[in-house]
């Protein structure tokens, strides 16, 4: 107990993360043996897990750094297509699936991140309201960049062409990757919720060591003021595109897993909608506020499937219990509420503090 | 150049600006001695603040030079005239309100702090290292204020008095070779402005760092400036001594008001 009363705050709140993140993990595994796993949950537990991760990327944006994105969907499209051609290009080469999949979502991820780069140095000069309008844009442009890619692969190597099947230009042995509007198809599901978890967790270690470190501490200088962060020395430039850059990425790496769980996907999946579900998971989680992310984002991935009974009203409950949440959040007399919860039981804990 | 101009740690020479076809500062020359208390003043809208900006790279001038230890810092950006050893606190409070306290002298303390980004997220050996070192380091700086109990307090809880300490703290944790104090004393009652100007003092022999400060509060500027510039409408009109300084006819009638001159 010593122990634990000397760790700093932001480190309880850390590993309080992990701790969510691993007993998730094992009720659902328990779930699972015990026969308590409906399918329609199993189904949908990489989804959730890549959500949570695309959700804290973007907490890292928005929370950390300060700035509005709505293209994050987009970073997740570059990630999964290239994950995707990744993963069946090399399927003969590299016959386990596991390390198959590692390559997919390190390719994904560095990919989102050359994407995050291309994209946050013009978009990083810009503040507020326009910098979140043009990474709309760029979401919509890479939806749409998507839509008219082209990608197989036969003896040769790989084969791009942003016109139709036909100007590949292929080998007959030649298979197509990515189709056009119709997406990556016959794709070899890899992504596993233990991989997903694995995933989560190595995400959380970075962002949260990331925001608590001399960069992380620098970031949030920029966001609190800006002048004041150039005065005291440090580059604002600079640590605006770090924390873009590892938020692409980290999108990137859940587009990997996302797409890696379906033996289709459409570049439609990762359209405006997908943006603003992600900001959505931010904002109820709480802005800057990590756990507040996971649990949002979980719970709001799962609604619409236990909601499924009530068939056409679904998409209202599901509306009204976003309302219900954000009065409920910002509400002063809920939140002294919760807060004195978190007090009592520190007391406890804690007696001859 | 004079023996003096060579070892100041600041000089400018004809220093100016125009906003427009509007002339805010002109002609502006002085030289800053290593370790010396120097006072800006003059009326409101005189370009004081004006100055410390195209000194700390936030408005580059139009025309003339400003020389920081030899080195030419005119065409710097703000964070590498902090980099070259100038630091400075703003009138309107600039602080980082979400960090606590230790944070926010933290960001002053980042260049100095060793460690990569990927060391940060590994947390390797130089992590721990240099986090304990810049926690003491960042103890031992709000000492100076005896603020180092209020180290885990949110910055924008602190009172008005201790957010302007807070930010002097945040500027000398750059390690600056002149600090630039935008009004230190401004909202302090008249026993805090008694112990800002001991804390100064104090700073000056301890750190050995030049100060140039901007007040309108006439006790202190009087009571630690070795030296005070007085300028009205972007020039400097007069400059001395604080008895000088007093005593001229220019400065009374600048703050005053006189007799219109005809010229």
């Amino acid at each position: 107990m010593e122990f634990i009363r000397k760790l700093k705050k932001h480190t309880k709140v850390s590993f309080l993360n992990y701790g969510i993140v691993i007993a998730f993990y094992f009720a659902v595994q328990i779930m699972a043996v015990t026969g308590h796993l409906s399918n329609s949950l199993k189904g949908q537990l990489i989804p959730i897990v890549s959500y949570v991760i695309v959700a804290l990327a973007l907490n890292l944006v928005v929370g950390i750094s300060g700035e509005l994105s709505l293209g994050h969907a987009g970073f997740m499209s570059v990630g999964a297509f290239s994950g995707v051609v990744v993963s069946m290009s090399v399927a003969d080469s590299i016959p386990n699936p596991g390390l198959r999949l590692v390559i997919a979502i390190l390719v994904g991820a560095a990919l989102a991140g050359v994407a995050g780069v291309v994209i946050g140095i013009p978009v990083l000069r810009l503040n507020g309201d326009y910098l979140a309008i043009v990474t709309l844009a760029f979401g919509e442009i890479i939806k749409n960049v998507m839509n008219c890619l082209y990608v197989g692969v036969d003896g040769k190597g790989i084969h791009v062409s942003f016109k139709d099947t036909a100007s590949l230009g292929m080998a007959a042995d030649g298979k197509i990757l990515i189709n056009g509007p119709m997406g990556a198809t016959g794709i070899t599901k890899l992504s596993t919720f233990m991989a997903g978890t694995i995933l989560l967790v190595i995400v959380l270690v970075i962002i949260q060591n990331l925001v608590n470190s001399r960069t992380g501490l620098a970031i949030m200088a920029i966001r609190d003021n800006r002048i004041a962060a150039e005065a005291s020395g440090v580059p604002v430039t600079k640590h605006k595109l770090i924390a873009f850059v590892t938020s692409a990425a980290i999108a990137g790496a859940a587009g990997a897993l996302y797409a890696l769980n379906y033996s289709t996907i459409a570049p439609k999946k990762f359209d405006f909608n997908t943006s603003i579900l992600i900001l959505v998971f931010v904002v109820l989680g709480g802005i800057g506020n990590m756990t507040g992310t996971i649990i949002a984002a979980a719970l709001l991935t799962m609604l619409p499937e236990l909601l499924r009974k009530f068939a056409d009203y679904r998409m209202l409950i599901y509306a009204i219990v976003l309302i219900l949440v954000m009065i409920a959040t910002n509400n002063e007399k809920i939140r002294s509420f919760i807060r004195g919860i978190g007090k009592s039981a520190k007391k406890e804990d804690g007696a001859n503090e | 150049m004079s023996k003096e101009q060579k070892d100041a740690v600041l000089t400018t020479s004809h220093l100016g600006i125009d906003f427009g076809g509007l002339t805010a500062v002109d002609e502006f020359n002085i030289s800053i001695a290593p370790t010396e208390i120097k006072g800006l003043i003059g009326p409101n809208g005189a370009g004081k603040t004006t100055i410390f900006n195209m000194l700390t790279g936030v408005y580059r001038p139009s025309r003339g030079t400003i020389t920081l230890n030899g080195k030419d810092t005119k065409n710097m950006s703000p964070v590498q005239v902090n980099h070259a050893g100038i630091a400075r606190t703003f009138q309107n409070i600039r602080l980082f309100d979400k960090l606590t306290v230790e944070e926010n002298v933290k960001i002053g303390l980042h260049e100095n702090v060793k460690y990569g980004m990927f060391s940060g997220i590994l947390r390797l050996p130089s992590y721990w290292k240099e986090e304990k070192r810049s926690h003491e380091r960042a103890l031992e700086l709000l000492d100076i204020f005896g603020m180092a109990d209020e180290a885990d307090v949110r910055a924008d809880s602190l009172p008005y008095g201790a957010q302007r300490r807070l930010e002097i703290v945040r500027a000398l944790a750059t390690d600056p070779k002149l600090l630039l104090l935008d009004e230190p004393a401004a909202g302090m009652n008249p026993s805090e402005t008694e112990e800002l100007m001991k804390n100064i003092r104090k700073i000056r022999d301890d750190f050995k760092i030049a100060v140039m400060l901007i007040e309108h509060d006439m006790n202190l500027v009087m009571g630690i400036c070795e030296n005070i510039v007085v300028v009205n409408f972007g020039k400097i009109i007069a400059e001395g001594t604080p008895e000088m300084i007093q005593n001229d006819a220019r400065v009374i009638e600048a703050y005053l008001g006189g007799k219109k001159e005809e010229d």
